[in-house]
Protein backbone atom coordinates (compact mmCIF):
# COMPACT_ATOMS: atom_id res chain seq x y z
CA UNK A 1 0.00 0.00 0.00
CA UNK A 2 1.25 3.47 -0.87
CA UNK A 3 2.05 5.56 2.21
CA UNK A 4 -0.15 8.35 0.85
CA UNK A 5 -3.21 6.08 0.88
CA UNK A 6 -3.26 5.93 4.67
CA UNK A 7 -5.39 8.30 6.68
CA UNK A 8 -3.59 10.51 9.20
CA UNK A 9 -4.37 8.27 12.16
CA UNK A 10 -3.53 5.08 10.23
CA UNK A 11 -0.19 6.58 9.26
CA UNK A 12 0.59 7.55 12.84
CA UNK A 13 -0.21 3.99 13.94
CA UNK A 14 2.18 2.55 11.33
CA UNK A 15 4.85 5.01 12.45
CA UNK A 16 4.46 4.06 16.09
CA UNK A 17 4.62 0.36 15.15
CA UNK A 18 7.94 1.12 13.44
CA UNK A 19 6.70 0.16 9.95
CA UNK A 20 7.11 3.66 8.51
CA UNK A 21 9.60 6.37 9.48
CA UNK A 22 8.35 9.94 9.91
CA UNK A 23 10.96 11.09 7.38
CA UNK A 24 9.66 8.54 4.85
CA UNK A 25 6.14 9.89 5.23
CA UNK A 26 7.30 13.49 4.86
CA UNK A 27 9.40 12.61 1.82
CA UNK A 28 6.51 10.73 0.24
CA UNK A 29 4.32 13.82 0.60
CA UNK A 30 7.00 16.09 -0.88
CA UNK A 31 7.35 13.69 -3.78
CA UNK A 32 3.61 14.05 -4.42
CA UNK A 33 3.91 17.83 -4.03
CA UNK A 34 6.69 17.77 -6.60
CA UNK A 35 4.35 16.12 -9.09
CA UNK A 36 1.09 17.94 -8.35
CA UNK A 37 1.83 21.32 -6.86
CA UNK A 38 2.84 23.19 -9.97
CA UNK A 39 -0.59 22.60 -11.44
CA UNK A 40 -2.76 22.70 -8.30
CA UNK A 41 -1.01 25.40 -6.25
CA UNK A 42 -2.37 24.35 -2.86
CA UNK A 43 0.38 26.11 -0.91
CA UNK A 44 1.61 29.67 -0.58
CA UNK A 45 4.69 28.61 1.42
CA UNK A 46 6.40 25.21 1.64
CA UNK A 47 9.01 24.50 4.31
CA UNK A 48 10.68 21.28 3.20
CA UNK A 49 13.94 21.67 5.12
CA UNK A 50 12.15 22.60 8.32
CA UNK A 51 9.73 19.70 7.84
CA UNK A 52 12.51 17.16 7.37
CA UNK A 53 14.41 18.44 10.41
CA UNK A 54 11.21 18.34 12.42
CA UNK A 55 10.51 14.80 11.18
CA UNK A 56 13.82 13.61 12.66
CA UNK A 57 12.99 15.30 15.95
CA UNK A 58 9.49 13.79 16.07
CA UNK A 59 10.90 10.34 15.22
CA UNK A 60 13.29 10.54 18.18
CA UNK A 61 10.44 11.49 20.50
CA UNK A 62 8.34 8.60 19.22
CA UNK A 63 11.25 6.18 19.60
CA UNK A 64 11.89 7.36 23.15
CA UNK A 65 8.21 6.96 24.04
CA UNK A 66 7.72 10.65 24.66
CA UNK A 67 5.20 10.97 21.83
CA UNK A 68 2.47 8.33 21.82
CA UNK A 69 -0.62 10.19 20.63
CA UNK A 70 -2.77 9.47 17.56
CA UNK A 71 -1.30 12.31 15.46
CA UNK A 72 2.40 11.74 16.17
CA UNK A 73 4.41 11.98 12.95
CA UNK A 74 1.56 13.15 10.70
CA UNK A 75 2.55 15.57 7.87
CA UNK A 76 0.17 18.50 8.19
CA UNK A 77 -0.80 21.67 6.29
CA UNK A 78 -1.90 24.92 7.92
CA UNK A 79 -4.11 27.58 6.37
CA UNK A 80 -2.15 30.76 5.85
CA UNK A 81 -4.28 32.86 8.20
CA UNK A 82 -2.97 30.92 11.22
CA UNK A 83 0.22 32.29 12.70
CA UNK A 84 3.20 29.95 12.65
CA UNK A 85 6.29 31.07 14.56
CA UNK A 86 9.19 31.67 12.20
CA UNK A 87 7.20 30.81 9.05
CA UNK A 88 5.80 33.39 6.63
CA UNK A 89 2.07 34.00 7.24
CA UNK A 90 0.47 36.09 4.49
CA UNK A 91 -3.30 35.59 4.83
CA UNK A 92 -3.06 35.44 1.00
CA UNK A 93 -2.66 39.23 0.99
CA UNK A 94 0.00 41.54 -0.36
CA UNK A 95 -0.27 43.54 2.85
CA UNK A 96 1.29 40.63 4.78
CA UNK A 97 3.72 39.56 2.05
CA UNK A 98 6.68 39.65 4.46
CA UNK A 99 5.08 38.90 7.83
CA UNK A 100 6.87 36.27 9.93
CA UNK A 101 4.97 35.75 13.22
CA UNK A 102 6.86 35.64 16.50
CA UNK A 103 4.40 33.12 17.93
CA UNK A 104 2.16 30.28 16.80
CA UNK A 105 -1.61 30.10 16.95
CA UNK A 106 -2.83 28.06 19.93
CA UNK A 107 -4.36 25.40 17.62
CA UNK A 108 -1.03 25.08 15.80
CA UNK A 109 0.85 24.84 19.10
CA UNK A 110 -1.44 22.04 20.30
CA UNK A 111 -0.94 20.10 17.05
CA UNK A 112 2.84 20.45 17.28
CA UNK A 113 2.70 19.33 20.90
CA UNK A 114 0.85 16.24 19.60
CA UNK A 115 3.73 15.57 17.21
CA UNK A 116 2.53 16.66 13.78
CA UNK A 117 5.02 17.84 11.15
CA UNK A 118 4.03 21.08 9.43
CA UNK A 119 4.77 21.07 5.70
CA UNK A 120 3.71 24.59 4.81
CA UNK A 121 0.96 27.16 4.59
CA UNK A 122 -2.02 26.71 2.31
CA UNK A 123 -3.60 29.10 -0.15
CA UNK A 124 -6.92 30.78 0.64
CA UNK A 125 -9.08 33.71 -0.31
CA UNK A 126 -7.45 36.96 0.80
CA UNK A 127 -8.25 37.42 4.51
CA UNK A 128 -10.64 34.45 4.10
CA UNK A 129 -13.03 36.66 2.12
CA UNK A 130 -14.30 34.57 -0.73
CA UNK A 131 -15.76 31.21 -1.68
CA UNK A 132 -13.36 30.08 -4.41
CA UNK A 133 -9.73 30.82 -3.32
CA UNK A 134 -9.59 33.09 -6.39
CA UNK A 135 -9.17 36.30 -4.36
CA UNK A 136 -5.69 35.18 -3.19
CA UNK A 137 -2.92 37.63 -4.06
CA UNK A 138 -0.72 34.60 -4.78
CA UNK A 139 -2.76 33.01 -7.55
CA UNK A 140 -5.60 30.49 -7.75
CA UNK A 141 -5.72 26.92 -6.48
CA UNK A 142 -7.25 24.27 -8.73
CA UNK A 143 -9.64 21.49 -7.79
CA UNK A 144 -7.75 18.16 -7.79
CA UNK A 145 -10.84 16.37 -9.18
CA UNK A 146 -10.99 18.66 -12.22
CA UNK A 147 -8.43 21.41 -12.66
CA UNK A 148 -10.82 23.59 -14.68
CA UNK A 149 -12.79 24.09 -11.45
CA UNK A 150 -12.19 25.95 -8.20
CA UNK A 151 -11.49 24.07 -4.95
CA UNK A 152 -13.96 26.28 -3.07
CA UNK A 153 -12.96 28.62 -0.33
CA UNK A 154 -11.83 30.26 1.60
CA UNK A 155 -9.86 27.22 2.88
CA UNK A 156 -9.42 26.01 -0.71
CA UNK A 157 -5.71 25.26 -0.45
CA UNK A 158 -6.22 23.12 2.65
CA UNK A 159 -9.08 21.13 1.06
CA UNK A 160 -7.24 20.63 -2.23
CA UNK A 161 -4.03 19.59 -0.44
CA UNK A 162 -5.88 16.88 1.52
CA UNK A 163 -7.71 15.68 -1.60
CA UNK A 164 -4.51 15.56 -3.67
CA UNK A 165 -2.38 13.79 -1.05
CA UNK A 166 -0.22 16.89 -0.64
CA UNK A 167 -0.68 16.46 3.13
CA UNK A 168 -2.45 13.97 5.39
CA UNK A 169 -4.66 16.56 7.05
CA UNK A 170 -4.99 20.32 7.30
CA UNK A 171 -6.36 23.12 9.44
CA UNK A 172 -8.77 25.63 8.00
CA UNK A 173 -10.99 28.37 9.37
CA UNK A 174 -14.72 28.83 8.86
CA UNK A 175 -16.49 32.20 9.10
CA UNK A 176 -19.42 31.49 6.77
CA UNK A 177 -18.65 28.02 5.41
CA UNK A 178 -14.95 28.32 4.62
CA UNK A 179 -14.09 24.82 5.88
CA UNK A 180 -17.27 22.94 4.94
CA UNK A 181 -17.73 24.29 1.42
CA UNK A 182 -14.20 23.58 0.10
CA UNK A 183 -14.35 20.18 1.84
CA UNK A 184 -17.54 19.52 -0.11
CA UNK A 185 -16.07 20.69 -3.45
CA UNK A 186 -12.89 18.64 -2.95
CA UNK A 187 -14.51 15.46 -1.58
CA UNK A 188 -12.94 15.52 1.89
CA UNK A 189 -14.28 15.80 5.44
CA UNK A 190 -14.36 19.25 7.06
CA UNK A 191 -15.76 20.41 10.37
CA UNK A 192 -16.51 23.72 12.01
CA UNK A 193 -16.95 23.19 15.75
CA UNK A 194 -19.20 25.15 18.12
CA UNK A 195 -18.04 28.76 18.47
CA UNK A 196 -15.50 28.99 21.29
CA UNK A 197 -14.36 25.35 21.12
CA UNK A 198 -11.00 26.08 19.47
CA UNK A 199 -8.97 29.09 20.61
CA UNK A 200 -8.77 31.85 17.99
CA UNK A 201 -5.46 33.05 19.44
CA UNK A 202 -3.14 33.51 16.47
CA UNK A 203 -5.91 33.28 13.87
CA UNK A 204 -5.81 36.48 11.83
CA UNK A 205 -9.30 37.83 12.52
CA UNK A 206 -11.96 38.35 9.85
CA UNK A 207 -15.36 38.24 11.59
CA UNK A 208 -14.47 37.58 15.20
CA UNK A 209 -17.95 36.59 16.36
CA UNK A 210 -18.15 34.00 13.55
CA UNK A 211 -14.60 32.68 13.01
CA UNK A 212 -13.74 29.15 14.13
CA UNK A 213 -10.77 26.92 13.34
CA UNK A 214 -11.35 23.31 12.36
CA UNK A 215 -9.92 20.27 10.55
CA UNK A 216 -10.01 19.14 6.90
CA UNK A 217 -9.34 15.43 6.66
CA UNK A 218 -9.57 12.20 4.68
CA UNK A 219 -12.14 10.66 6.98
CA UNK A 220 -14.33 11.20 10.05
CA UNK A 221 -11.91 9.47 12.45
CA UNK A 222 -9.11 11.89 11.53
CA UNK A 223 -11.54 14.78 11.88
CA UNK A 224 -12.64 13.75 15.40
CA UNK A 225 -9.05 13.06 16.44
CA UNK A 226 -7.77 16.44 15.30
CA UNK A 227 -10.70 18.32 16.79
CA UNK A 228 -10.10 16.57 20.11
CA UNK A 229 -6.46 17.70 19.95
CA UNK A 230 -7.09 21.37 19.15
CA UNK A 231 -10.15 21.97 21.38
CA UNK A 232 -9.09 23.83 24.49
CA UNK A 233 -9.99 26.54 26.93
CA UNK A 234 -7.45 29.27 26.35
CA UNK A 235 -7.13 32.38 28.49
CA UNK A 236 -5.54 34.12 25.50
CA UNK A 237 -8.92 34.07 23.69
CA UNK A 238 -11.63 35.59 25.87
CA UNK A 239 -14.37 33.94 23.77
CA UNK A 240 -12.89 30.47 24.23
CA UNK A 241 -15.34 28.31 26.20
CA UNK A 242 -14.77 26.19 29.25
CA UNK A 243 -16.75 23.25 27.98
CA UNK A 244 -17.15 19.55 28.49
CA UNK A 245 -17.49 16.71 26.04
CA UNK A 246 -14.46 17.37 23.87
CA UNK A 247 -13.47 13.67 23.86
CA UNK A 248 -14.80 13.60 20.31
CA UNK A 249 -13.26 10.25 19.34
CA UNK A 250 -15.56 8.54 21.84
CA UNK A 251 -18.36 9.29 19.33
CA UNK A 252 -16.80 7.14 16.59
CA UNK A 253 -19.58 4.63 17.04
CA UNK A 254 -21.47 2.99 14.19
CA UNK A 255 -25.04 3.53 15.33
CA UNK A 256 -27.78 5.95 14.36
CA UNK A 257 -30.72 3.94 15.67
CA UNK A 258 -33.36 6.29 16.98
CA UNK A 259 -31.37 9.40 16.09
CA UNK A 260 -33.78 12.17 15.07
CA UNK A 261 -32.68 13.87 11.87
CA UNK A 262 -34.52 16.88 10.44
CA UNK A 263 -34.34 17.90 6.79
CA UNK A 264 -35.22 21.57 6.20
CA UNK A 265 -37.58 21.76 3.21
CA UNK A 266 -36.31 25.30 2.66
CA UNK A 267 -32.85 23.89 1.82
CA UNK A 268 -34.16 22.06 -1.24
CA UNK A 269 -36.09 24.79 -3.01
CA UNK A 270 -35.03 27.20 -5.70
CA UNK A 271 -31.36 27.34 -6.69
CA UNK A 272 -30.26 23.83 -5.75
CA UNK A 273 -28.75 21.65 -8.45
CA UNK A 274 -30.79 18.49 -9.17
CA UNK A 275 -27.85 16.12 -8.80
CA UNK A 276 -26.80 17.68 -5.49
CA UNK A 277 -30.36 17.38 -4.21
CA UNK A 278 -30.64 13.71 -5.22
CA UNK A 279 -27.32 12.66 -3.68
CA UNK A 280 -28.02 14.47 -0.41
CA UNK A 281 -31.52 12.99 -0.13
CA UNK A 282 -30.10 9.54 -0.95
CA UNK A 283 -27.72 9.99 1.96
CA UNK A 284 -30.70 10.80 4.18
CA UNK A 285 -32.40 7.60 3.00
CA UNK A 286 -29.30 5.59 3.85
CA UNK A 287 -29.26 7.00 7.37
CA UNK A 288 -32.95 6.20 7.66
CA UNK A 289 -32.29 2.64 6.52
CA UNK A 290 -29.64 2.41 9.24
CA UNK A 291 -32.23 3.26 11.86
CA UNK A 292 -32.36 7.05 12.05
CA UNK A 293 -35.75 8.76 12.28
CA UNK A 294 -35.75 11.16 9.36
CA UNK A 295 -38.39 13.79 8.67
CA UNK A 296 -38.80 17.05 6.80
CA UNK A 297 -39.55 20.35 8.52
CA UNK A 298 -39.57 24.09 7.87
CA UNK A 299 -36.56 25.83 9.36
CA UNK A 300 -37.66 29.32 8.21
CA UNK A 301 -35.64 32.54 7.73
CA UNK A 302 -33.17 30.77 5.41
CA UNK A 303 -33.12 33.60 2.84
CA UNK A 304 -32.29 36.17 5.53
CA UNK A 305 -29.04 34.51 6.62
CA UNK A 306 -26.87 35.88 3.81
CA UNK A 307 -27.77 39.58 4.14
CA UNK A 308 -27.44 39.25 7.93
CA UNK A 309 -24.06 37.60 7.60
CA UNK A 310 -22.59 40.06 5.11
CA UNK A 311 -23.63 42.99 7.29
CA UNK A 312 -22.10 41.56 10.45
CA UNK A 313 -19.01 40.05 8.83
CA UNK A 314 -18.23 43.23 6.86
CA UNK A 315 -18.70 45.36 9.99
CA UNK A 316 -16.34 43.18 12.01
CA UNK A 317 -13.86 42.96 9.13
CA UNK A 318 -13.71 46.74 8.74
CA UNK A 319 -12.82 46.99 12.40
CA UNK A 320 -10.42 44.01 12.49
CA UNK A 321 -8.51 45.11 9.40
CA UNK A 322 -7.84 48.59 10.79
CA UNK A 323 -4.66 47.13 12.27
CA UNK A 324 -3.02 46.85 8.85
CA UNK A 325 -1.59 50.33 8.69
CA UNK A 326 1.99 49.86 7.50
CA UNK A 327 3.52 50.72 10.87
CA UNK A 328 4.38 47.61 12.85
CA UNK A 329 4.47 44.82 10.25
CA UNK A 330 3.58 44.02 6.69
CA UNK A 331 3.67 46.13 3.57
CA UNK A 332 4.28 49.90 3.71
CA UNK A 333 3.99 52.01 0.58
CA UNK A 334 7.42 53.50 -0.14
CA UNK A 335 8.16 57.20 -0.37
CA UNK A 336 5.10 58.75 1.28
CA UNK A 337 6.12 61.30 3.87
CA UNK A 338 2.90 62.12 5.70
CA UNK A 339 1.19 59.73 8.08
CA UNK A 340 -2.41 59.69 6.85
CA UNK A 341 -1.60 59.49 3.15
CA UNK A 342 0.79 56.66 4.04
CA UNK A 343 -2.01 54.74 5.81
CA UNK A 344 -4.39 55.20 2.91
CA UNK A 345 -1.94 54.37 0.15
CA UNK A 346 -0.55 51.37 2.03
CA UNK A 347 -4.01 49.91 2.53
CA UNK A 348 -5.18 50.73 -0.98
CA UNK A 349 -2.18 48.98 -2.50
CA UNK A 350 -2.02 46.21 0.06
CA UNK A 351 -5.64 44.97 -0.06
CA UNK A 352 -7.34 43.33 -3.05
CA UNK A 353 -10.78 44.29 -4.47
CA UNK A 354 -12.95 41.87 -2.43
CA UNK A 355 -11.28 42.91 0.84
CA UNK A 356 -11.73 46.59 0.01
CA UNK A 357 -15.36 45.97 -0.94
CA UNK A 358 -16.08 44.42 2.46
CA UNK A 359 -14.14 47.07 4.41
CA UNK A 360 -16.11 49.80 2.62
CA UNK A 361 -19.44 48.09 3.28
CA UNK A 362 -18.50 47.44 6.90
CA UNK A 363 -17.41 51.04 7.45
CA UNK A 364 -20.71 52.19 5.98
CA UNK A 365 -23.02 49.96 8.05
CA UNK A 366 -21.23 51.01 11.23
CA UNK A 367 -21.25 54.72 10.40
CA UNK A 368 -23.36 57.18 12.30
CA UNK A 369 -26.84 57.41 10.84
CA UNK A 370 -26.76 53.88 9.38
CA UNK A 371 -25.70 51.82 12.39
CA UNK A 372 -29.25 51.19 13.65
CA UNK A 373 -30.77 50.56 10.24
CA UNK A 374 -28.15 48.06 9.12
CA UNK A 375 -25.85 46.73 11.82
CA UNK A 376 -28.30 46.59 14.74
CA UNK A 377 -31.02 45.27 12.45
CA UNK A 378 -28.71 42.42 11.40
CA UNK A 379 -27.95 41.59 15.05
CA UNK A 380 -31.70 41.38 15.72
CA UNK A 381 -32.26 39.07 12.76
CA UNK A 382 -29.35 36.98 14.00
CA UNK A 383 -31.31 36.52 17.25
CA UNK A 384 -34.33 35.33 15.23
CA UNK A 385 -32.19 32.89 13.24
CA UNK A 386 -30.71 31.50 16.43
CA UNK A 387 -34.24 31.03 17.81
CA UNK A 388 -35.29 29.13 14.68
CA UNK A 389 -32.41 26.71 15.23
CA UNK A 390 -33.25 26.40 18.94
CA UNK A 391 -36.77 25.32 17.97
CA UNK A 392 -35.42 22.81 15.45
CA UNK A 393 -33.02 21.28 17.98
CA UNK A 394 -35.83 20.85 20.46
CA UNK A 395 -37.09 18.21 18.01
CA UNK A 396 -34.00 16.90 16.22
CA UNK A 397 -30.55 15.62 17.13
CA UNK A 398 -29.20 16.99 13.92
CA UNK A 399 -30.18 18.80 10.75
CA UNK A 400 -29.22 17.28 7.40
CA UNK A 401 -28.82 19.16 4.15
CA UNK A 402 -26.47 20.05 1.33
CA UNK A 403 -23.28 22.04 1.96
CA UNK A 404 -23.63 24.13 -1.18
CA UNK A 405 -26.31 24.43 -3.89
CA UNK A 406 -23.97 23.23 -6.64
CA UNK A 407 -20.68 21.41 -7.13
CA UNK A 408 -17.47 23.41 -7.67
CA UNK A 409 -17.89 26.18 -10.26
CA UNK A 410 -15.42 26.66 -13.09
CA UNK A 411 -12.43 28.89 -12.49
CA UNK A 412 -12.99 32.52 -13.39
CA UNK A 413 -16.79 32.40 -13.27
CA UNK A 414 -17.57 33.62 -9.75
CA UNK A 415 -15.93 36.94 -8.91
CA UNK A 416 -17.72 39.10 -11.48
CA UNK A 417 -21.01 38.86 -9.58
CA UNK A 418 -20.35 39.02 -5.81
CA UNK A 419 -23.97 38.61 -4.73
CA UNK A 420 -24.35 35.48 -6.83
CA UNK A 421 -21.17 34.14 -5.25
CA UNK A 422 -22.48 34.98 -1.78
CA UNK A 423 -25.67 32.98 -2.52
CA UNK A 424 -23.53 29.85 -2.69
CA UNK A 425 -23.07 30.20 1.08
CA UNK A 426 -26.79 29.91 1.79
CA UNK A 427 -26.64 26.54 3.62
CA UNK A 428 -23.45 27.13 5.59
CA UNK A 429 -23.69 30.72 6.76
CA UNK A 430 -26.52 30.48 9.30
CA UNK A 431 -24.48 27.89 11.20
CA UNK A 432 -21.84 30.55 11.93
CA UNK A 433 -24.44 33.14 12.89
CA UNK A 434 -25.91 30.73 15.44
CA UNK A 435 -22.49 29.48 16.65
CA UNK A 436 -23.40 25.86 15.81
CA UNK A 437 -21.16 22.94 14.82
CA UNK A 438 -21.38 21.63 11.27
CA UNK A 439 -19.63 18.88 9.35
CA UNK A 440 -19.27 18.23 5.63
CA UNK A 441 -18.75 14.67 4.43
CA UNK A 442 -18.59 13.34 0.86
CA UNK A 443 -21.84 11.77 -0.41
CA UNK A 444 -21.09 11.10 -4.05
CA UNK A 445 -20.25 12.94 -7.24
CA UNK A 446 -22.17 14.62 -10.04
CA UNK A 447 -22.15 13.50 -13.68
CA UNK A 448 -18.95 15.49 -14.27
CA UNK A 449 -17.19 13.62 -11.46
CA UNK A 450 -17.17 16.59 -9.08
CA UNK A 451 -17.71 15.75 -5.40
CA UNK A 452 -20.91 16.54 -3.51
CA UNK A 453 -20.94 17.18 0.22
CA UNK A 454 -23.52 16.28 2.84
CA UNK A 455 -23.84 18.72 5.73
CA UNK A 456 -24.89 17.75 9.23
CA UNK A 457 -25.60 20.56 11.65
CA UNK A 458 -25.85 20.10 15.40
CA UNK A 459 -26.95 22.12 18.38
CA UNK A 460 -24.25 23.97 20.29
CA UNK A 461 -21.78 21.56 21.96
CA UNK A 462 -23.33 18.54 20.21
CA UNK A 463 -20.41 17.72 17.91
CA UNK A 464 -20.49 14.12 19.10
CA UNK A 465 -23.91 13.56 17.54
CA UNK A 466 -22.60 14.87 14.22
CA UNK A 467 -19.46 12.76 14.42
CA UNK A 468 -21.47 9.64 15.26
CA UNK A 469 -23.91 10.18 12.38
CA UNK A 470 -21.13 11.08 9.94
CA UNK A 471 -19.02 8.10 11.00
CA UNK A 472 -21.97 5.73 10.66
CA UNK A 473 -22.76 7.05 7.20
CA UNK A 474 -19.12 6.80 6.14
CA UNK A 475 -18.73 3.24 7.43
CA UNK A 476 -21.95 2.26 5.70
CA UNK A 477 -20.34 3.07 2.35
CA UNK A 478 -21.56 5.28 -0.39
CA UNK B 1 -31.72 50.21 -7.63
CA UNK B 2 -33.38 51.58 -4.53
CA UNK B 3 -30.17 52.71 -2.89
CA UNK B 4 -28.06 55.37 -4.56
CA UNK B 5 -24.61 56.07 -3.20
CA UNK B 6 -23.41 59.57 -4.05
CA UNK B 7 -19.86 60.87 -4.33
CA UNK B 8 -19.95 62.47 -0.89
CA UNK B 9 -20.87 59.16 0.75
CA UNK B 10 -18.10 57.26 -1.02
CA UNK B 11 -15.61 59.96 0.00
CA UNK B 12 -16.82 59.75 3.59
CA UNK B 13 -16.66 55.94 3.70
CA UNK B 14 -13.19 56.11 2.14
CA UNK B 15 -12.08 58.29 5.06
CA UNK B 16 -13.61 55.89 7.61
CA UNK B 17 -12.08 52.87 5.86
CA UNK B 18 -8.72 54.62 5.36
CA UNK B 19 -8.72 53.69 1.70
CA UNK B 20 -7.76 55.87 -1.22
CA UNK B 21 -9.75 54.68 -4.21
CA UNK B 22 -9.06 55.57 -7.82
CA UNK B 23 -11.89 57.21 -9.80
CA UNK B 24 -12.59 53.87 -11.43
CA UNK B 25 -12.65 52.08 -8.07
CA UNK B 26 -14.99 54.74 -6.67
CA UNK B 27 -17.51 54.24 -9.47
CA UNK B 28 -17.36 50.48 -8.96
CA UNK B 29 -17.68 50.88 -5.18
CA UNK B 30 -20.78 53.07 -5.61
CA UNK B 31 -22.44 50.37 -7.70
CA UNK B 32 -21.32 47.48 -5.50
CA UNK B 33 -22.45 49.15 -2.31
CA UNK B 34 -25.82 50.20 -3.69
CA UNK B 35 -26.47 46.68 -4.92
CA UNK B 36 -25.40 45.15 -1.64
CA UNK B 37 -27.57 47.56 0.37
CA UNK B 38 -30.55 46.74 -1.86
CA UNK B 39 -29.93 43.13 -0.98
CA UNK B 40 -29.48 43.82 2.74
CA UNK B 41 -32.72 45.85 2.72
CA UNK B 42 -34.46 42.46 2.56
CA UNK B 43 -33.99 42.35 6.33
CA UNK B 44 -36.55 45.15 6.52
CA UNK B 45 -39.25 42.58 5.68
CA UNK B 46 -38.84 41.12 9.16
CA UNK B 47 -40.53 42.60 12.17
CA UNK B 48 -37.82 42.85 14.83
CA UNK B 49 -39.77 45.08 17.21
CA UNK B 50 -38.72 44.17 20.75
CA UNK B 51 -36.00 41.75 19.64
CA UNK B 52 -32.74 42.19 21.53
CA UNK B 53 -29.73 42.55 19.19
CA UNK B 54 -27.59 39.43 19.60
CA UNK B 55 -23.90 40.19 19.50
CA UNK B 56 -22.82 36.91 21.03
CA UNK B 57 -24.60 33.55 20.82
CA UNK B 58 -23.73 32.49 24.35
CA UNK B 59 -24.37 34.41 27.56
CA UNK B 60 -21.44 36.80 27.69
CA UNK B 61 -19.48 37.92 30.67
CA UNK B 62 -16.40 40.03 30.94
CA UNK B 63 -13.22 38.06 31.25
CA UNK B 64 -10.93 39.71 33.76
CA UNK B 65 -7.31 39.01 34.53
CA UNK B 66 -4.62 40.62 36.62
CA UNK B 67 -2.78 43.33 34.71
CA UNK B 68 0.59 41.63 34.70
CA UNK B 69 2.98 41.00 31.85
CA UNK B 70 3.17 37.30 31.00
CA UNK B 71 5.03 37.37 27.70
CA UNK B 72 8.76 38.01 27.62
CA UNK B 73 10.70 40.72 25.89
CA UNK B 74 10.61 39.84 22.19
CA UNK B 75 11.49 43.28 20.87
CA UNK B 76 14.14 42.14 18.44
CA UNK B 77 11.90 39.59 16.70
CA UNK B 78 8.91 41.91 16.66
CA UNK B 79 10.91 44.75 15.12
CA UNK B 80 12.17 42.38 12.47
CA UNK B 81 8.66 42.62 10.94
CA UNK B 82 8.62 46.42 11.00
CA UNK B 83 8.73 48.19 7.62
CA UNK B 84 11.24 50.60 9.20
CA UNK B 85 12.96 50.64 12.61
CA UNK B 86 15.67 52.58 14.38
CA UNK B 87 17.28 52.15 17.80
CA UNK B 88 14.67 49.62 18.92
CA UNK B 89 11.71 51.71 17.78
CA UNK B 90 9.26 51.82 14.86
CA UNK B 91 10.02 54.57 12.36
CA UNK B 92 6.88 56.35 11.16
CA UNK B 93 6.28 59.21 8.73
CA UNK B 94 6.21 62.68 10.24
CA UNK B 95 3.10 63.03 12.40
CA UNK B 96 3.24 66.68 13.52
CA UNK B 97 4.32 69.83 11.76
CA UNK B 98 7.86 70.68 12.89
Amino acid sequence: MNILDYTATELSEKIKQGEIKVTEAVEAVFERIGIKEEELHCYITLEKDKALARAEQVQRKIDSGELTGPLAGVPFAIKDNLCTEGTLTTCASKILENFVPTYSAEAVRLLEQAGVVILGKTNMDEFAMGSTTETSYYGVTKNPHNTAHVPGGSSGGSAAAVAAGECFAALGSDTGGSIRQPASYCGVVGMKPTYGTVSRYGLIAYGSSLDQIGPLTKDVRDCATILETIASHDSKDSTSMEREGTDFTSALVEDVKGMRIGIPRDYFGEGIDGEVKDKVLNAAKRLEAMGAVVEEFDLSLVEYAIPTYYTIAAAEASSNLERFDGIKYGYRVPGVEDLHPMYKRTRSEGFGPEVKRRIMLGSFVLSSGYYDAYYLKALKVKALIKKAFDEAFARYDCILGPVAPTTAPELGKSLADPIKMYLGDIYTIAVNLAGLPGISIPCGTDSKGLPIGLQLIGDCFQEKKLIQAAYTYEQGGM
Amino acid sequence: MANVIDDATIEYVGILAKLELSEEEKEQAKKDMARMLDYIDKLGELDTEGVEPMSHVFPVRNVFREDVVTNGDDRENILRNAPAEKDGMFVVPQTFEG
